[in-house]
C-alpha cells in the first residue's frame, strides 16, 4: 500500500477518509457561507477553524496504543456518566434542563461524548468477555446495564435524539459482537410493543407532537409541521441542479428553520439541487465504507467491535437528519456531520474518524509485523 | 439446538453481520437518493410553487374611484390622495393595547377610541378597520416609524373620497365604506378585505358601484418568513375607475341645498327640454365626507335622533300630500274632459253637497270664480263644485299620466310611488266605497293624496310642457324626445297662463315673482294639512304639527325651460316654500343675484349648511360626552334602516278618512285680493 514517491509520515496518514471529509468540509463551508448572506462570519469560518483542529486531534488520537485504549475504556466510561450526572444535577440546581458544562472557556456537552465512549466500553466489554458466554445472560445484562445508565441520564435531560444515538451506537456493538440473533429479533418485537406504550408515557408532549406532525406535517404547516413542510419545500424547489450559489429563498428569507445547523442540507439542496445531495450522500458513503472495511479488517475482536460501533454511530447521525429533513423522521436535534454549523457534533464525529483511523493504523502495523 | 461460541464463530458471525450492517447502511442510502430525487425532480413543480408563493406576497393597491361629475364636468365627488392608517384585526398581538397607542400617535379622542374598539369587536378577523385617514405627514410618520412594534397596523398612502360640497350632495351621491362581511359573502375577492378599499354604500356610490370600482393594482413584494419586505418585485398599476356624468349642476344643486336654510325640505330642478335632473336636493343632510371615513357614535345619534331625519332622501322618500299643487292637474283633466274654461261658479266660502257644507280655505269666498281663478286664487270651492259633476277617475287618471304616484326609470336605490286614490283603489284597500268628501279632499290634495317631491316637480314639467317628459339623472350626449301628453287645443296655455297669474297676477303667490326683467315664472301654491285644524292651526306650534309647505314652478311660464317643485316640511305653509323656489330659479337666470340673495340669509342663519352642520355636531359631542351606543358596524344598515323608516312614516296618515278636511287659510301674501304691487 505504501507509496514510495511520498515520506513515509506523510505517506502513512489514512487518506482515504481525509480527503472525502474535507472535501465534504469545504463543502459544507460553502453552504454556510452562503446560509449567512455570503459571509465566512459567524458560520463558516469558525466550522473550517474546528475542523482543522479536531482533523489534527484526530490524528494525533490515531496513534494511540491498543493497550493504553483498552485499559482506559471502562474509566471514560464512567468519566462521561459522571459528567452526566453532574450536568442533570447542575439542571435541577439551575431549575431546568441543561445539557451542557461550561468549563471555563470550553462548553463541554457529556452526553454527546457518551455516544464513542459507549462504543468503547462496549468494545471492551465483549472483548473480555470469554466467547463460551456469548449466548448466556452474562453478555446481556452487563451490556443493558452499560446502555440503559446514559440512556436514561441523556432522556431526563430531555434529549430524545442522542438517547437513541447511543442506544443505536450501543446495540450495533452488541449486534456485531455476535449475541444470539432472536435476542434481536425479540428484542424488535419488544420494541414494536414499547414504542406506542413509550409514546404515551414516556416523551414530553413536546415530543409527542414532533412524531404526530412527523406522521401528518401538513396537518399544522405554520406550526410543529413547519419545520418539515419548508425542509422539503427548499429540497424540491431545487430541482436538479439547484437554485443556485447564494440564490436560496427559502434559507436567506428565513423561512427554513436552522438553515446553518439541523437544515443545512436543505440549505444546500436549495442551492445546489439533487447533484449537490447525490454527492454529499456519495461522500458519506465512502467515508463509511471506510469505517466498515477497517472493522473487517481489524486482527481483533475489540478492534472490530470499536471500528463498527463508531462507524454505526457516525451512520445514525447522518440517516437520521437526512431522513429528518427529507420528512422521513420526526424533527429530532440531530446535525449533519461537518456540515452543520456547530462545534459538538463535529468533536463526536471526529472522535469517532479518530478512533477508525487508530484501528485502522493497529490494522497495518499488525500487517506489517506479521510481514516482517 | 444449541449453538456453540468459539472465537472462530464470533470472527465468521462479524464477518457476516458487519456485511448486514453494511448493506443496510447502503440500502438507507439509496433509499434516501430516491426520496431527494422524488422530492425535487418529481415534486418539483409543486414546492416550487410553494417556494414562490412563500417569498413573494402579493398585495393590491386599491383601485382609483371614478369621480361623479356634474352636468359641467366638475366633480361632485373625487379623490383625495391622502395618508391613512388600517389595522387588520387578525394580526393584532393586543388589540387593545394597540389602539390605545395609535390613539396616542393620532391623537384621537375618548370617542374614537370606543368606536375602534366596539368595531374591533364586531368584524371578522381579516378586514381592515380604518383608523384614521386624512393624517398629516408627521402623523403618518410617527406610525411608520414604530412599526416594529406593531403587527397588525398597516399605515399607506392612499386616496379617499372627497365630495367637496358635502352635505348638498350626501342624499344624492351616498357615501362609500369599507366592505361588510355580508358585502364580502357576495363578493369574496381579496379587494374587499384590502385596507384602503371602500365601496358604495348608498345612493349613485350604490347603484355605480362597478363602474365607479376600477381595477386593483398589485404590488408584489419579496418578504421574508416575518413578513418584512425585502424588495419591491414589480408593481402593477390600478386602473381608476370610470367617471360618470350626471345632469346635475353643482352649483345649483349646492345652492338649493344652502338655500332650503334652517328648514327641512326639498328642491328638485328639471329642464324641461331634456328631463335632466339639475338639482336634487334634500336638507338637512349628513356630511358624507365624514361618512366615508366611518360613521361615529356621536354623529349617529345626533343624525338618528334628529326629528328631520336628516339621514333620509326625502326627494325619493319623502310622501307628503301635495295640496292645492294639484289644482293644475285636477283644472287640466276638466279641460280634458270638455269642461270650458270659462265656465264658472259662485264661491261664498263653502259649497252645499247633500245635507254637509265643504268650506273653502277662504271663508269669506271668492265670489264669482272661472277656472284661471280658482288656480291663482286657489278657490276650493270651484274645484269641489266641478268635480263632483266630473267624477273622481278622470283626476286620478291625470294624476297618473302626469306622473304622480310613479316611479321613474333613475339609478336610484329606492324611490318610494305615494298614493293616487281612486274608487277602485279605496275598495280593494279599505273595502269602503268612495264617498263625495273623498272627492272633496282629492281635489285640494288632501285625504289619501301622497306624493314625493320628484314627481311632483316630473308633475310640474309635463303640465307646463305638454310633453311627457321623463327625468334622467345621468348625461349621455343624447337629447331625448319626448311624446306629447296629447293635451287638446290650447289647454297647456290656458293652464301656463293661469298659473303664471298666480305670481304675476292677482294671485296667492306674488311674492315669488322672478326679480329678473323678461323672464316670467308660473308656479301654484300649496299648503298641506298634517294634522286636523283642532288640533294645531298649522301655522305655529309644536314643529311636526305644522302644515307642509309646496310650491311648483316653471320658467318662462309661456315658453318652459325649467320646472321645479320644492316642498318644506311643516314649514307653516306655501309661504315657506315659495320664496326658495323663487330664489332658485333666479339663480339658474343669473346666479350673481340669486347669491347675492343667499349671502344675506345665510348670515343669519349662521354659515353655509356645511359649516352649521359641523357647529351643530361639535356642540353635540362636548354635550354627549362618551357614553352613547355606537353606531351600526356596516353603513349599509343605516340606509336600510332610514328606508324601513320613511315606509312607516308614509304608511302613517293612511288612515280611512271619515271626513272632509277643511282647509286651513292660504298664507296668502300681503297683497291680499290680487291687488298688483
Amino acid at each position: 500500500m505504501r507509496s514510495s514517491l511520498l515520506p513515509g509520515p506523510i505517506a502513512a496518514q489514512p487518506w482515504r477518509v481525509i480527503i472525502p471529509l474535507t472535501l465534504l468540509t469545504f463543502f459544507g463551508a460553502t453552504v454556510l457561507y452562503s446560509a449567512a448572506g455570503g459571509s465566512f462570519e459567524p458560520f463558516a469560518s469558525s466550522q473550517l477553524l474546528r475542523y482543522g483542529i479536531f482533523l489534527l486531534l484526530a490524528l494525533v488520537m490515531s496513534y494511540m496504543p491498543q493497550e493504553l485504549v483498552r485499559w482506559a475504556a471502562f474509566p471514560v466510561y464512567g468519566v462521561v456518566v459522571l459528567l452526566l450526572i453532574g450536568v442533570e444535577t447542575i439542571g435541577a440546581i439551575g431549575g431546568g434542563s441543561q445539557r451542557w458544562l461550561n468549563i471555563g472557556p470550553l462548553v463541554l456537552q457529556p452526553s454527546e461524548l457518551m455516544k464513542p465512549a459507549i462504543v468503547l466500553a462496549l468494545a471492551q466489554f465483549y472483548h473480555s468477555l470469554p466467547p463460551g458466554l456469548t449466548g448466556s445472560w452474562r453478555a446481556l445484562i452487563p451490556a443493558g446495564v452499560l446502555i440503559a445508565v446514559p440512556m436514561g441520564l441523556v432522556l431526563m435531560q430531555p434529549d430524545l435524539g442522542t438517547s437513541l444515538a447511543i442506544a443505536f451506537g450501543g446495540a450495533v456493538v452488541m449486534f456485531l459482537a455476535g449475541l444470539p440473533m432472536k435476542w434481536f429479533v425479540g428484542g424488535g418485537i419488544a420494541g414494536l410493543i414499547a414504542v406506542p406504550l413509550a409514546f404515551f408515557f414516556g416523551l414530553e408532549e413536546y415530543q409527542q407532537r414532533r412524531v404526530t406532525t412527523f406522521l401528518d406535517p401538513e396537518s399544522d404547516p405554520l406550526g410543529a409541521g413547519y419545520h418539515i413542510t419548508q425542509s422539503k419545500i427548499a429540497i424540491g424547489s431545487g430541482g436538479l441542479f439547484g437554485k443556485g450559489f447564494g440564490n436560496g429563498s427559502q434559507s436567506h428569507l428565513n423561512y427554513l428553520p436552522e438553515p446553518h445547523t439541523d437544515f443545512v442540507f436543505a440549505t444546500m439542496a436549495e442551492e445546489w439541487g439533487l447533484l449537490g445531495g447525490l454527492a454529499v450522500l456519495l461522500i458519506f458513503g465512502l467515508v463509511l465504507r471506510w469505517g466498515l472495511t477497517v472493522a473487517r479488517r481489524a486482527p481483533d475482536r475489540f478492534s472490530g467491535l470499536l471500528a463498527g460501533g463508531m462507524t454505526a454511530t457516525i451512520f445514525f447521525y447522518v440517516a437520521i437528519n437526512l431522513m429528518m429533513v427529507m420528512g422521513l423522521a420526526p424533527v429530532v436535534g440531530i446535525p449533519l456531520p461537518w456540515m452543520s454549523h456547530g462545534g459538538s457534533s463535529m468533536m463526536t464525529n471526529m472522535i469517532c474518524i479518530g478512533t477508525i483511523m487508530m484501528v485502522d493504523r493497529w490494522n497495518k502495523s499488525r500487517r506489517s509485523s506479521s510481514l516482517q | 439446538m444449541k449453538k456453540k461460541f468459539s472465537t472462530g464463530s464470533l470472527r465468521n458471525s462479524f464477518e457476516r453481520r458487519s456485511f448486514i450492517i453494511g448493506s443496510l447502511q447502503g440500502g438507507i442510502g439509496l433509499l434516501l437518493a430516491a426520496r431527494m430525487g422524488y422530492i425535487a425532480v418529481a415534486e418539483n413543480k409543486k414546492y416550487k410553487m410553494e417556494s414562490e408563493s412563500n417569498r413573494v406576497n402579493l398585495s393590491l393597491i386599491p383601485p382609483r374611484r371614478g369621480w361623479i361629475l356634474d352636468r359641467n364636468g366638475a366633480p361632485l365627488a373625487s379623490n383625495k390622495a391622502d395618508f391613512r392608517v388600517d389595522i387588520i384585526p387578525d394580526r393584532l398581538n393586543d388589540p387593545a393595547t394597540a389602539i390605545d397607542t395609535l390613539g396616542e400617535l393620532l391623537d384621537l379622542s375618548a370617542v374614537q377610541v370606543k368606536d375602534l374598539k366596539a368595531k374591533l369587536e364586531n368584524v371578522h378577523g381579516f378586514q381592515p378597520i380604518e383608523v384614521a385617514s386624512g393624517l398629516d405627514y408627521d402623523a403618518f410618520a410617527a406610525i411608520s416609524v414604530r412599526l416594529p412594534d406593531l403587527p397588525g397596523v398597516v399605515p399607506q398612502r392612499g386616496f379617499s373620497r372627497y365630495y367637496r360640497t358635502g352635505p348638498s350632495v350626501g342624499h344624492l351621491i351616498g357615501f362609500v365604506g369599507p366592505a361588510s362581511a355580508e358585502e364580502y359573502e357576495k363578493e369574496p375577492s381579496q379587494l374587499l378585505v384590502t385596507p384602503g378599499f371602500k365601496l358604495g354604500k348608498d345612493g349613485l356610490e350604490k347603484e355605480f358601484e362597478q363602474t365607479l370600482r376600477g381595477k386593483p393594482g398589485a404590488r408584489r413584494v419579496e418578504v421574508t418568513a416575518s413578513g418584512r419586505v425585502v424588495r419591491d418585485l414589480n408593481t402593477r398599476e390600478d386602473t381608476q375607475g370610470q367617471s360618470i356624468r350626471l345632469t346635475i349642476d353643482g352649483p345649483l344643486q349646492d345652492y338649493a341645498a344652502r338655500r332650503i336654510g334652517l328648514e327641512s325640505g326639498s328642491v328638485v330642478v328639471i329642464d324641461c327640454l331634456t328631463g335632466d335632473l339639475m338639482c336634487m336636493a334634500s336638507m338637512p343632510s349628513f356630511d358624507p365626507n365624514s361618512f366615508s371615513d366611518g360613521i361615529g357614535r356621536v354623529e349617529y345619534k345626533m343624525l338618528s335622533e334628529d326629528e328631520r331625519v336628516p339621514l333620509r332622501n326625502k326627494v325619493l322618500k319623502g310622501l307628503y300630500p301635495p295640496g292645492s299643487t294639484v289644482k293644475p292637474m285636477v283644472a287640466m283633466s276638466f279641460l280634458e274632459a270638455g269642461l270650458d274654461p270659462n265656465e264658472s261658479t259662485i264661491c261664498n266660502g263653502g259649497l252645499r253637497v247633500g245635507n254637509r257644507v265643504f268650506h273653502c280655505w277662504n271663508r269669506r269666498g271668492h265670489g264669482r270664480v272661472d277656472m284661471s281663478k280658482g288656480i291663482y286664487q286657489s278657490c276650493d270651492v270651484y274645484f269641489y263644485y266641478f268635480a263632483q259633476k266630473l267624477g273622481m277617475n278622470i283626476i286620478a287618471d291625470m294624476a297618473r299620466r302626469c306622473g304622480l304616484g310613479q316611479t321613474f326609470p333613475l339609478p336610484v336605490t329606492s324611490q318610494f310611488y305615494g298614493t293616487v286614490p281612486d274608487p277602485e283603489w279605496k275598495l280593494k284597500k279599505y273595502g269602503r266605497e268612495w264617498q263625495a268628501y273623498d272627492t272633496v279632499n282629492a281635489t285640494i290634495g288632501q285625504g289619501y293624496m301622497l306624493f314625493n317631491p320628484l314627481q311632483l316637480a316630473v308633475y310640474a314639467s309635463r303640465i307646463a310642457t305638454g310633453n311627457k317628459i321623463m327625468p334622467r339623472l345621468l348625461l349621455n350626449g343624447s337629447k331625448p324626445s319626448f311624446d306629447g301628453m296629447n293635451f287638446h287645443g290650447d289647454h297647456v296655455q290656458v293652464i301656463q297662463q293661469a298659473m303664471s297669474d298666480v305670481i304675476n297676477g292677482p294671485g296667492t303667490a306674488g311674492r315669488a315673482r322672478l326679480p329678473i326683467d323678461g323672464i316670467k315664472m308660473a308656479g301654484k301654491t300649496g299648503t298641506a294639512q298634517v294634522v286636523s285644524l283642532n288640533v294645531s292651526s298649522g301655522k305655529g306650534g309644536p314643529w311636526k304639527y305644522r302644515d307642509h309647505g309646496l310650491f311648483i314652478c316653471f320658467a318662462p311660464f309661456d315658453n318652459p325651460r325649467y320646472a321645479t317643485a320644492v316642498v318644506i316640511e311643516h314649514g307653516g305653509g306655501s309661504g315657506s316654500a315659495y320664496p326658495i323656489a323663487r330664489d332658485v330659479m333666479t339663480f339658474l337666470f343669473d346666479p350673481e343675484k340669486g347669491l347675492e340673495a343667499l349671502h344675506a340669509l345665510e348670515k343669519q342663519w349662521g354659515g353655509t349648511a356645511q359649516e352649521r352642520l359641523a357647529a351643530r355636531y361639535a356642540a353635540y359631542a362636548a354635550e354627549a360626552g362618551v357614553d352613547i351606543p355606537p353606531a351600526p358596524n356596516d353603513p349599509a344598515d343605516i340606509a336600510r334602516k332610514v328606508d324601513a323608516e320613511a315606509r312607516a312614516a308614509a304608511a302613517q296618515p293612511q288612515e280611512v278618512a271619515t271626513g272632509a278636511v277643511t282647509p286651513g287659510p292660504e298664507p296668502v301674501d300681503d297683497r291680499q285680493g290680487g291687488s298688483p304691487e
